[in-house]
């Protein structure tokens, strides 16, 4: 007899490996990981550290390298990390029990001054110069021996440099997050939307018309820049619901009578976009308070606001597709139409959803731009829908409906933005960039269609 | 000795998680008729898509007249005169029946190689062809508008007007009432004196000792036996296929029925569907036949609200229902297997276990999250019932077989609690074991005291298994059958024909 095969049932310690195995399984995970190790290869460079932490490694080595009571001048430009710097190392000096005779903050005119004044003393002597590597390098410290005699021969000490790709400096990578957190905000509408068969043209548009409003509403309602927090929370929830309320219109339109997706949200990037013009009377509004960047650039919880607000956004968005009925009915709407109203699904309801959904979505993301150009304007989100909408079709997200993944979106759009910074640090030009750009996502796309054979 | 018309020697096949075939051999001699035979899944279709050149095997040879052939593409196949009908259907929505029976193989007029249809000439064969096979239809109907026996009509044409010398049918009967399932074994009858070499697949018993000439087993990709049909019995038949004997093909009812549930009057809805009323009782199994185009699957339609009637009514339990969409239909506890189950009752890129939650979801999550746990048993539960073949519930639907599509469907219906149940040819491509389980769970069905509704056109499946028979033609009702034990083939015909 054959026995049909039994369901083996996969064991609940098997989600975190579910999870890693869809992200391998997605063949433009390995492309993000391709495209990292491209780029921090091209841009490995010479790192000069600084902060504080430099100026206690440095403290360590002039301590090393010197006599116990030696002389040391501190010389740094006046800039915040290398004050940072200086101040630690001053410190660590006199605990290592050296004497510092000299800090200058300033320029090299400041240093000659300062050698000149421990030259004439009695009697004179310097052990070490220690600074960061822009003031060591100072043409005043070049050759001590000859310039101050009196001062004897003292060695110059700046932190050691290392070799670090440009590209995995921390402060770049926050940089690609926050860069990529508008575009990733809005794909997790326009994923919804592509997977029950549909396209969303209208969430570029939607993104000014959303900063327009939310800062229209600051500046005529809660007083400009003297505008308090719950004003602002106001705004904000002002701008995303007429996001929401055109995302309603586009999709009760398309199920109401029947408009394919691709016109209805054509006309209402027209219109969102002329209105935010309208309302904006063409012109930028920027009378906001300082407060109104929190959300853009404020940081927390340690990384950007923005950035946490996107991985919020895509956890909930990727229990929503893969856990709640929500997410089935969207696949199956858009995997079988017919089949799926023969089931039982509200097809009407799914599909009127995702479309409130994207612009929701999207006018958050206006908001969030608002907030990081602490302004409002209706040339906000040009060619967006298209970087977006590219972002999900490289997630692997099929245009004709019916499959697609959070996950995968998410992935889309690093890449995308990995490819522009990885650029932007090579010194590309801009117009090279786009053509950079287009060809990269046509090849990425290609690579994962024939992975999937 | 000559060389057999065809044979194909260890032919092996894999899916991810599948060994589909593995060392199949199979040999095909001029005009002669081969019942190829075999549980669902069991890679009787993958052989066929091999020959066919529409899947390519991992090992294995095909000669045809004893020369080693190597066919890459279906035009290949063609070119070396193998035609294949293959189970699921290749039409083109929006051409008409005489465009898709010459679909790649047009008749052109003018000069060679500009490319003009002669439209005239293919209408006139097409509908010669179609005429043969029992069609009612015009050929120039677009494709999208017959019905699932109509397109089947269709390629079966579209396989006779290639003028093959190797013909395969993979369950062209399946769709088929017995007038055209009739003409079809005329048509086979007549190619086989001409020397064309045919192999037939089938889950229906009857028709093999009708047609064929001998049978070949296959069984969980393997080749298990064969022998010459007049040697073999029924039972030896279904030994060969499902492996052990059946007690029974149409297990016994033991409730009696009840008072009407379902009491349905005038229903109209244009020319399909002309003033039908009938009523089901609690508790028992109402079957609705007759031949193609007579209308049955637009009443199921209608009583699921998946179109509106013109007029006429619809009782439940005594309170009229009006249900203007299936989610209205299934919220007053109604349900429907729909007839065609690639356009409407599958998502074919959704694994089994989500198609088959996809009408329960209310039921199994909780505040709008999926219970994972409660789903996977549930549908383990099915599988294992339907006897469905998949490597796991996460596969896809697209890679089951036919059959085993057919499961899922009807899992996630009988999985719904529904007090009406309505059935559109629920075993078609089943295999006879699995049948006798799915009867057995309608059995359930009705010893629960749901309403049972099940239009076939499979006669012994009508006769086993229904407490009483509508017979619809044109629209209305031409018969009613309300003691079983008056009922025979022949009188359900009569009526059907009428
Ligand atoms: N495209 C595919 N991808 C994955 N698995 C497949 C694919 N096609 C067939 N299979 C598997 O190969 C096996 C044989 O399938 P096949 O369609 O040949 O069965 P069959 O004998 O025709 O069954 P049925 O009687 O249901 O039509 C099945 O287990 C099926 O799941
Ligand atoms: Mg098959």
């Amino acid at each position: 007899m054959t026995a049909p095969s039994p369901p083996p049932v996969p064991s609940r310690g098997g989600r975190a490996r579910g999870l890693a195995r869809r992200l391998a399984d997605l063949g433009m995970a390995w492309v993000l990981a391709g495209l990292c190790v491209l780029f921090s290869l091209l841009t490995f460079a010479e790192q000069q550290p600084d902060g504080a932490a430099a100026g206690a490694a440095l403290a360590a080595d002039v301590l090393a390298a010197c006599p116990a009571g030696a002389r040391v001048l501190v010389a740094v430009r006046d800039r915040p990390e290398e004050g940072a710097l200086a101040e630690t190392l001053v410190e660590r000096l006199r605990g290592g029990g050296a004497e510092v005779v000299a800090v200058v903050t300033g320029e090299p005119r400041d240093a000659r001054a300062a050698l000149e004044r421990l030259a004439a003393l009695a009697p004179p002597g310097l052990d070490a110069v220690a600074g960061s590597a822009a003031s060591t390098g100072w043409g005043v410290f070049a050759d001590l021996a000859a310039d101050f005699p009196a001062l004897g021969d003292p060695v110059v000490l700046r932190p050691r440099a290392y070799r670090w790709p440009n590209f995995l400096k921390p402060e770049n990578l926050l940089n690609i997050a926050n860069q990529i957190a508008v575009i990733a905000i809005l794909a997790v509408g326009m994923t919804v939307v592509i997977v029950t068969g549909g396209i969303d043209l209208s969430v570029g548009s939607l993104i000014a018309l959303a900063s327009v409003v939310t800062a229209l509403v600051v500046r005529d309602v809660f007083g400009g820049v003297a505008a308090g927090t719950g004003g602002m929370v106001a705004a904000g929830i002002a701008g995303v619901a007429v996001g929401a309320l055109a995302g309603a219109v586009s999709g009760g339109v398309i199920v109401a009578f029947g408009i394919p997706p691709f016109i209805a949200t054509l006309a209402m990037m027209l219109v969102a976009g002329g209105a935010a013009s309208m309302l904006a009377r063409g012109e930028s509004v920027y009378q906001l308070p300082d407060s109104f960047v929190w959300l853009g650039r404020g940081a927390d919880l340690g990384i950007p606001n923005a950035v946490a607000l996107t991985l919020l956004l895509y956890a909930l968005a990727h229990f929503a597709m893969t856990r709640m009925t929500f997410g089935r009915h969207v696949l199956a709407v858009g995997g079988n139409r017919e089949a799926a109203r023969l089931s039982g699904v509200p097809v009407a309801a799914t599909t009127l959803a995702a479309y409130v959904l994207s612009g929701a979505l999207a006018a958050l993301g206006g908001v969030v731009m608002a907030s990081q150009l602490k302004s409002g304007s209706p040339n906000f989100g040009q060619m967006y829908e298209l970087y977006v909408i590219a972002a999900v079709v490289v997630g692997g997200t099929s245009l004709s409906g019916g499959e697609g993944s959070m996950l995968g979106t998410l992935v889309g759009a690093l890449v995308i933005a990995v490819i522009q910074n990885g650029m932007n640090l090579l010194g590309i030009e801009s117009y090279t960039q786009r053509v950079v750009l287009g060809a990269v996502i046509l090849g990425a796309v290609l690579l994962d269609r024939l992975r999937r054979r | 000795m000559t060389a057999p018309l065809l044979s194909m020697e260890g032919i092996s096949k894999a899916y991810p998680g599948v060994q589909a075939l593995s060392g199949v051999e199979l040999a095909l001699a001029r005009g002669e008729v081969l019942a190829l035979l075999g549980e669902n899944g069991a890679g009787k279709s993958t052989l066929m898509k091999i020959l066919g050149g529409a899947v390519r095997p991992d090992a294995g040879t095909i000669r045809v007249d004893g020369v080693a052939r190597a066919i890459r593409s279906p035009q290949e196949a063609l070119r070396l005169g193998i035609a294949v009908i293959h189970q699921e259907f290749n039409l083109v929505p929006a051409l008409g029946a005489a465009e898709n029976v010459f679909l790649g193989q047009e008749i052109a007029r003018g000069l060679p190689g500009l490319g003009v249809v002669d439209r005239r000439a293919q209408r006139a064969r097409a509908g010669a062809v179609l005429a043969r096979l029992g069609a009612d239809f015009d050929p120039d109907t677009e494709c999208r508008r017959l019905s699932v026996a109509g397109q089947q009509l269709v390629e079966i044409a579209k396989a006779l007007v290639s003028g093959a010398r190797i013909l395969v049918m993979d369950e062209p009967s399946a769709a088929l009432s017995a007038p055209e399932v009739a003409a079809l074994h005329g048509v086979i009858r007549e190619l086989k004196r001409d020397g064309t070499g045919i192999v037939y697949v089938s889950h229906r018993l009857d028709e093999i000792a009708a047609v064929c000439d001998r049978v070949a087993v296959l069984r969980d990709g393997r080749n298990a036996g064969g022998a010459a049909v007049a040697a073999v019995g029924r039972g030896d038949l279904i030994r060969m296929m499902v492996g052990r004997e059946l007690t029974e093909e149409f297990p016994r009812r033991t409730t009696a029925p009840g008072e009407a549930r379902l009491v349905v009057e005038g229903l109209s809805r244009g020319t399909a569907v002309r003033g039908v009323s009938f009523e089901a009782r609690r508790g028992e199994v109402l079957a609705i036949t007759g031949l193609v185009g007579a209308g049955r699957t637009e009443l199921l339609r209608l009583l699921f609200g998946a179109d509106r009637p013109d007029s006429g009514t619809i009782r439940l339990d005594g309170r009229e229902i009006r249900p203007r969409s299936p989610r209205q239909a299934i919220a007053a506890g109604i349900g429907l297997l729909p007839e065609d189950r690639k356009l409407q009752g599958l998502v074919l890129d959704l694994s089994l276990r989500e198609n088959f939650a996809l009408p329960n979801l209310a039921r199994l999550s909780r505040a709008g999250v999926v219970q994972g746990a409660l789903e996977r048993r549930e549908c383990g539960g099915f599988v294992e019932r339907l006897r469905i073949r998949t490597p796991r519930q996460e596969a896809l639907v697209r890679g089951l077989s036919g059959g085993n599509q057919q499961k899922v469907v009807l899992a996630k219906w009988l999985a719904r609690d529904c007090e009406v149940l309505l059935f559109d040819e629920p075993t078609r491509g089943v295999d006879v074991g699995a049948k006798v389980e799915i009867y057995r769970l309608i059995n359930d069905l009705a010893a629960a005291g749901k309403v049972v509704v099940m239009v076939s056109s499979d006669l012994p499946e009508v006769l086993g298994m229904a407490d009483r028979i509508v017979v619809m033609r044109g629209g209305r009702v031409t018969g009613r059958i309300d003691d079983m034990a008056r009922a025979t083939q022949e009188s359900v015909m009569e009526a059907a024909v009428s």
